[in-house]
Order: structure tokens, then sequence, then C-alpha cells
């Protein structure tokens, strides 16, 4: 029972289709980001996989920047989150559709 | 063997972890899942041989994200139960594993990954960190300050937006102003 | 020399832009001074380069800049000033002048004064242009610079509604010959891989006849249709509509003759290709009497003096047909002169009358129109080719080229026109000026024209009936480029009966006109038996022609038109058109829905598109993986 780079596929694909259900499903803002955090992170485990059976720290690196990303867009989404909140008192997504065409 | 084991035992963790993160009404629950599904993630990175990357996970996310979270939470009134109404299920479970089987028929037939070849092979001899640092420091020593600086933009954007009286300079307000802004403050 | 040139080329594009800048502002009189001293520094710079010439200097050949350099091709904007050229911009550059200053008096209460001079001036630029040039690109930009320019002069009085036809009908003609012209000018690069003169000509000696043969007729059809040779002549009448200055510059004395300077200009291409200069004398001669015998009834004036130019310009093309072409354009050159005083003279009667054309309303003008009656007498003898005046040396070694040619049936034709010729213009000044004063009974009082228009005017007076006397030089002048040999009829008994012969039928043919038409005191009223003969009315009528191309051409190209507007334009371009705009409004219709503003709904859309295109990552992976297989499938299918 050798794990391969493909089983660490399969479970990053996995994460990613939850990820995925959570983006669609959720309608609280906070809860989104959360589902968003899920699709970086199992990015994250595909890229450790990957650098790990080729032997290259590539795939690493991206994944430190992911990480970084993923820190920098949680500050300014909170805080673009605080704002929109303090505004209208919600941040259920059906209450954002000043967008609509 | 114990790889074997401890790979699908992390991955039914995490998967569980991440199935309650988004399908739980409480958000309470959510979050903390989402911590938990975090800290197990950076087992895999354990598992990998990528020690450092696995630190920075649990540093990070479970340190400074979720705490940021936490924070966050406590802001929005978001204890109470999240109702949510939804549209057609099926849709975002089809959607959502339609997507994952491509991703698994690209990967698993044999397209992209045979002509992989390695960039920087990892170094003989050294540890994780030493490596991570040899390549951090060299080959992507731009893009890695450059990351320093959208980190330093993002906790500036993060401190204006939520910080009250953002739009006020304390440098640019004569005495008389100053001493209006800070009365009003007194009254209210 | 080369500054000269310069000055001769721009002198009157920068007349034209002059004129141009006022063409919205109300009639000012320095716009037509302006341009008449241009248009004349043009002159004396092209007179320079004639005395230039003439002293035997080599001929002026600059490359002002590169045009065209692509791979083979490469088309300079280059000019050369050699004797054919200079002769031609002599001709354009005189007769413009004289009509810039006759056009400041005739176009006086005008409202289109500066337009009309910007028009004038581009048109002598365009024509410079076409002779100047140094190769058929350059002078097939000119070609067309006059037609555009004729255009806007026909159609000048925009305001008419027949003006604007004729315009519209000089152009359509012009664009049918010009496709010809251009094929021509095709074939010449394809056969010997440049448009220079030079290089062209001296290729051309080596190609079979078959091509040449082509190339001489698609060029020449290009010439008909300028110079308004049979079938294309029909505009040349029609284009009387415009102003009559512009009928004596371009529809008389230049632009019509462009076509017998390419054949000239060609000459080299035609030496090679007997069959075809015989084909061009021929139509030549039967243009000469075709439109001299429809000038015979004709009871318009302007019209008459039209088929009068289209007569000479068959007399030209037999010239040049047979290989005189220093005779074609000495005839030319003559023509020019006493056809513009000819013209410029109707221009004055037009004004006396109120722009009245029919001769059969004048009658007895003489006594008020003295210098008028006196120009246009002289411009009708040179016409009619009586000695000592310009015509008689043109025309008559025209005849003699064609006698000594020994194709005496061409002589015989044009030698039976010449009669013709003289019969027509003399009942034209006999029914103007001679006779009861018809005019009384419609009430108008005609005068004199300005004073200095007429003093415009004398220039041409004089060479009208001294220009004879240029024929050796001009021969002396061009024999060197157009390899040019006199015609010599052996006996001197012969040449003498002909020459008294001729003289003696064309004064013949003179009395007779005055005889029948000096003392005519009606207007005609359509009721006499010979306005009713079948000959009459065919004359008339030109012969039908553009009854029949109305009938015929126009009329079934306009249904053909209205089948394709209906059926092809609106049921299947317009429909295709309108459909893809109909789906993409549907589409835009149907899916706003989807941008509802709602963020759960655009991110369950944007997870459909990531499947989308994950989808046809993995079909076009596979269609890259096994595109042998699939190519094998497909052939084995048959497709």
């Amino acid at each position: 029972m050798e794990i391969g780079l493909n089983h660490y596929l399969v479970l990053s694909t996995i994460l990613f289709a939850i990820g995925l259900v959570g983006v669609m499903r959720r309608k609280n803002l906070l809860l989104l980001f959360f589902a968003t955090e899920i699709l970086l992170n199992s990015v994250n485990v595909a890229f450790a996989a990957i650098s790990h059976y080729y032997g290259d720290l590539t795939g690493q690196m991206f994944a430190f920047f992911v990480i970084a990303i993923a820190a920098s867009e949680v500050a300014v989404g909170l805080g673009l989150l605080i704002v929109w909140f303090k505004r209208h008192g919600s941040i259920d997504l059906d209450s954002l559709s000043s967008m609509k065409g | 063997m114990f790889e074997a084991i401890a790979f699908y035992l992390f991955a039914f963790l995490t998967i569980t972890m991440f199935f309650i993160t988004v399908t739980t009404s409480q958000a309470l629950y959510a979050l903390t899942a989402l911590a938990a599904g975090m800290i197990f993630i950076s087992a895999f990175f354990f598992i990998l041989g990528a020690d450092f990357l696995g630190a920075v996970q649990i540093i990070v996310y479970t340190g400074a994200v979720m705490a940021l979270y936490a924070f966050g939470m406590m802001f929005f009134d978001t204890t109470r139960e999240v109702k949510e109404k939804q549209g057609n299920k099926y849709i975002i479970i089809g959607l959502s594993t339609l997507a994952a089987i491509l991703v698994v028929v690209i990967f698993a037939t044999p397209m992209v990954s045979e002509n992989i070849v390695a960039l920087y092979p990892a170094i003989e001899g050294v540890g994780n960190t030493q490596e991570v640092g040899l390549v951090l420091f060299t080959k992507y020593l731009v893009p890695f300050e450059v990351a320093a600086i959208m980190l330093l933009v993002a906790m500036v954007a993060g401190i204006v937006l939520a910080g009250k009286k953002m739009d006020l300079s304390i440098t640019l307000m004569n005495d008389e102003d100053l001493e209006k802004e800070k009365n009003k403050k007194v009254l209210s | 020399m080369e500054k000269y040139l310069y000055i001769a080329l721009f002198a009157p594009l920068v007349s034209s832009l002059f004129s141009a800048l006022f063409t919205a502002t109300p009639k000012k009189m320095f716009t037509g001074i302006v341009a008449s001293l241009l248009i004349f520094s043009s002159l004396v710079s092209s007179f320079v380069l004639l005395m230039y010439i003439l002293d035997g200097g080599e001929p002026v050949h600059v490359e002002m800049m590169t045009w065209m350099a692509t791979g083979h091709l490469y088309i300079p904007f280059g000019f050369i000033v050699d004797q054919v050229s200079v002769t031609m911009m002599m001709v354009v550059t005189l007769v413009s002048t004289i009509v810039h200053i006759y056009s400041i008096g005739y176009m006086d209460h005008d409202k289109g004064f500066n337009r009309f001079f910007s028009w004038l001036s581009a048109f002598v630029f365009s024509m410079m242009v076409l002779v100047m040039s140094d190769n058929y690109a350059g002078l097939f930009i000119g070609w067309e610079g006059v037609g555009l320019c004729s255009w806007g002069l026909i159609g000048f009085w925009f305001h008419k509604e027949v003006a604007t036809w004729a315009a519209n009908e000089a152009f359509i003609m012009n664009r049918i010959a010009d496709l010809g012209m251009l094929i021509g000018i095709f074939l010449v690069y394809w056969n010997t891989g440049t448009l220079q003169y030079d290089g062209a000509f001296a290729a051309f000696s080596t190609l079979d006849t078959a091509t040449l043969t082509w190339i001489g007729i698609f060029l020449f059809i290009g010439a008909m249709g300028k110079s308004a040779q049979f079938p294309l002549h029909t505009w040349l009448a029609d284009a009387m509509e415009g102003p009559t200055p512009v009928s004596a510059l371009i529809h008389a004395a230049t632009m019509v003759t462009a076509g017998v300077y390419l054949v000239v200009r060609s000459g080299e291409l035609y030496d090679l290709i007997p069959n075809v200069g015989l084909f061009i004398a021929s139509l030549g001669a039967f243009v000469a009497l075709f439109a001299a015998s429809m000038a015979l009834v004709n009871r318009d004036m302007k019209r008459i003096i039209a088929y009068s130019t289209l007569s000479q310009l068959g007399y030209m093309f037999a010239a040049a047909g047979l290989g005189a072409y220093w005779v074609a354009l000495f005839h030319l050159m003559a023509h020019a002169f006493f056809k513009a005083l000819l013209f410029l003279g109707a221009g004055n009667v037009m004004h006396a009358m109120h722009d009245e054309l029919d001769p059969f309303k004048m009658g007895g003008l003489k006594k008020v129109m003295r210098w008028t009656w006196i120009m246009m007498t002289i411009a009708s003898l040179a016409l009619a080719g009586i000695f000592p005046f310009a015509g008689f040396f043109s025309k008559d070694t025209i005849l003699e080229a064609a006698f000594a040619e020994h194709h005496f049936v061409i002589y015989g034709v044009l030698l039976f026109t010449a009669g013709l010729t003289a019969f027509y213009s003399f009942r034209l000044v006999a029914l103007i000026f001679h006779g009861e004063e018809r005019y009384k009974i419609f009430g108008i009082h005609p005068h004199e024209a300005y004073r200095f228009m007429l003093i415009a005017m004398s220039p041409l007076l004089i060479l009208a009936m001294i220009a004879g006397v240029f024929q050796v030089p001009f021969f002396e002048m061009v024999e060197e480029i157009l390899n040019a040999h006199e015609y010599h009829i052996h006996s001197h008994t012969t040449l003498l009966i002909m020459l008294v012969g001729t003289q003696v039928f064309v004064a013949l043919a003179i009395l007779y006109a005055y005889k029948k038409y000096a003392s005519w005191s009606s207007v005609p009223d359509g009721t006499s038996a010979i306005e009713n003969s079948f000959v009459y009315k065919l004359l008339y009528n030109q012969y039908y022609i553009p009854y029949f191309y109305e009938e015929y051409i126009v009329k079934s190209y306009k249904e053909m038109s209205e089948v394709f507007w209906t059926k092809v334009d609106m049921k299947i371009v317009d429909a295709t058109v309108d459909g893809i705009a109909g789906i993409i409004y549907g589409t835009g219709e149907k899916t706003r829905d989807m941008q509802s503003g709602n963020l759960s709904t655009m991110l369950k859309w944007m997870v459909a598109g990531l499947v989308g295109l994950l989808s046809l990552a993995v079909v076009f992976g596979l269609a890259a993986r096994y595109s042998d297989e699939i190519l094998s499938i497909l052939s084995a299918l048959g497709v």
C-alpha cells in the first residue's frame, strides 16, 4: 500500500470540491471566507505533494506564497466586511445586490 | 505502512472537518472545524517531508488567520444560528463533483504529469528548513520581497478599513479642529 | 530646370488649395486673380522648359520621392519633361491660364465663384501629373484626378438635376474605360516587371505579339473612355451641362485629348502592333464622320461644338493609329487653341443670350458682338482647315499621312468629314451672327462680354491663326523621340491637286452653309418636311444610341439591381446582419437574468464556467493525444 502522488491529488481534489460546495452554498459572508480558505488549503496540499514526489522545492515555494496571499486576503477581506457590516448591519450575501443588471 | 495509515487517517479527518465547516449551521462550529482541518492539513506536510511548510501552516492559519476570524465573529452577530435558504442543492453538489472528477481525470490520465522535470532539485543532506531557506532567498528572493510588501499593504488596508475615523489626518489638522475632535469624542 | 518643373507642377495645386480655403465664403475676387496668377506662373515655367528643350537640352527627369517599394514593385513619384510632355504642358497651361482669366468674368455672378476656381486649378494639377509622370502609375493617378475634377465641374451647378446626371454619366462611362486601362497597366507590369515608360518600352520588343496586342487593346479602351470614342461617346455631349469655360478647358482642349496623349506616349508599343494601330485609325475615322453627322442637325450650340470636338478627336486617333504620332500631337495642339476659342466665344454668346443655347433663336448678333463674331469666325475657319489658319496645317497633314500610307478609305472618310466640319461650323456661325435678329421675339437684349475677357481670349485667336508656322520647329523637336517621318506625296501634282481640291471642297461647304442659313428668318417648330424625314430624326436623336443605352443597358441594369436589392441585399445580406444582431440582443436579454446581482448565484455561475473550461481541457487534451487515431478514423469515414 504505497501512497503515491495520485493519492494526494485525489485528496486535494476532494477537498477542493468541498470548498466549492461551501462557496456555492454559504450565504453568510464570513462562512464564505472559510470556504475559500479550504480551497486554498486543498491547493497547498497538491503543491506540497508534487514538490515531494518530484524532488523539486518550487511547489513548496508556491505553497508559501499561497499562504501569504491567504493571510492578506483575510486581513483586507475582514476589514471590508466590517465596513459593510457597519453600514448595512448584515453580512448576508442576498443583501448584496447593488450590482444587479 | 505507517505512512499509509497516517495518510488515510488524516485524509478522513480533514475531509470530515472541512465537510462540517461547509455544512454546519453554527458559525462557531464552522470556525472550530476549520481550525482543526488546518492542523490536520499540516500533518500531510509533515508526512511529505515539508516540515517548515507544516510549521508555517499551523502558525499562520491556526495562529493568525483563525484568531482574525475569531475577532471578526465577535464583531458580527454570528453566534446565532445561520439560516440559509438554499436554491437547488443538486446543482451545487453536481457541479462540485463534476469539477472534482474532471480535475482527477486530467491528472490521472498521464496527459500532464508525464513530462515534469525538477527545476530546483532538493539538496541532499540538509534539512527541509535549510533547503527552503536556500531556495527562498536565492531564486525566489524578489517574489518573497513582493509578498512581504503585499502583506504590509494588506495590514495597512485592514487597519484603515476596520479602524475608526481613518479619514482624518492628525498631522494635517490644525489645533482648533483637533480640539473639536477631542471634545466630540468626550461628548459622545 | 528642376525648379521650373516643380513650379509648373505644383503651382496649380497651390492655387487649388488656396481657393479651396474660401469655398464656403461668398465670392472673393482675389481667389480668381490669385488662381490665375499661379496658373500663369505654371505657364511661364512650362515656357522656360519648352525653350530649354527646343535648344536641344536633355529631357528633365526627376524622382521626387518613392511612392511604393515592395518586393519587385518599385513606383516612384517620378516626373519627366521631354518633347512630348512639354508640348502637352504648354497646351494645358496656356489654355488653362486663358480659361482662368476668362472665368473671372464668366463666373462673375455665380455663387460658387471660389469653389469653381478650386476645382479648375485642381483639374490643371491633375492634368499636369498626367502628362508629366514618367510611369503608368503616375499617369493613372492624373487620369483619375482629371476624371474626378471633370465630374465636379460638369456637375458644378448641382442644383440642376440634368447637370448631376451628366456628371455621373461622364464619371461612370470613364470608370468602365478605366477598368480596361487598369487591366492594361497590370498587363504591362505583369509582362515587363516595371511601369516606367523607358523600362517598359525597352521590354516590349521581347514580348510576343499576342501579349502586346492585349496590352495595346486594353490601354486603348482607357483612351476611348477619356477621349469619348465610340461607343463610350455619349457622355461628352451631355457634359456640356457644365459651365462653358469648363467645356473649353476640359472637354475640348485638354482632358479629352488625354487618350490621344496616351496613344502617342505608348507609341513604341503601337508601332509593334500595326493591326491594333489600324483598328484605332479606322475607329478614329469612323468617329470623325459619325460625330460630324450628328453635329449637322443639332440645335444646341454647345453640343454642336462638342460633337465637333469628338470628330476632331477621331482625326487625332486616325493619325496616331497610322503611326503619325507627331501629326496627332500637332493636331491636338492646334485643335486645343481654336476649339477653346470657339467654346469661349460660345460662352460669350450664351452670356449675351441669357443662357439660350438654340442658335435658331439668335441671328444677327454680329452687330452687337463684333469681336466675338470675328473670333468665332476665325476659329471656325481654323476648324474647317482653311489656309492659312492652324487647322489647315494639322488637318491636311493627317489627310496626307492617310494618303501616303495608302489607306484610301480612311483618307476618303476624313476628307468627306472635313467638308461636313466646314458645313456645320458655318451653319452655327451663320445662324448665330447673321440673318434676322430672331432673338428680339424673345425679348433679349444681348451685350458684348467684358473687355478683359476678350483680351484674355486674344492669345488663342492669334494662335488659331498662326499655329501653322510652328509645324516645322515642332516636327524637329519631337522627331527625336517619336521616330517621326514627314509624309511626302511623291508627285507634286498629286499633292497640289489634293491641297487645292480639299480647300475648294471645304470652301464650297462653307458657302453652302452661308447660303442656306445666313438668311434664315424663322425659328423651326418641327413641322417642316426636312425635320420629319428619317435621316434628320436619326441624326437629331444621335442615332438613338443614348436611347438604346437607356432602354437596354441602364434599364436592365436597374432591374437587375432592383432584384439584387430586394432579394439578395434585403433578404440575405441584411437578414444575416440583422439576425446576428438579433441573436446578440436576444442572448443579452435572456442572460440578463444571470446578472441578478446576487453574489451566490454568480459564484455558482463561476463554478459552472470552471467545469466548462475543465471539460474543454479534457476534450482538447484527448484530441491532441489521440490526434493520429482520430485522423485515421476520419479518413476511414471518407471525410
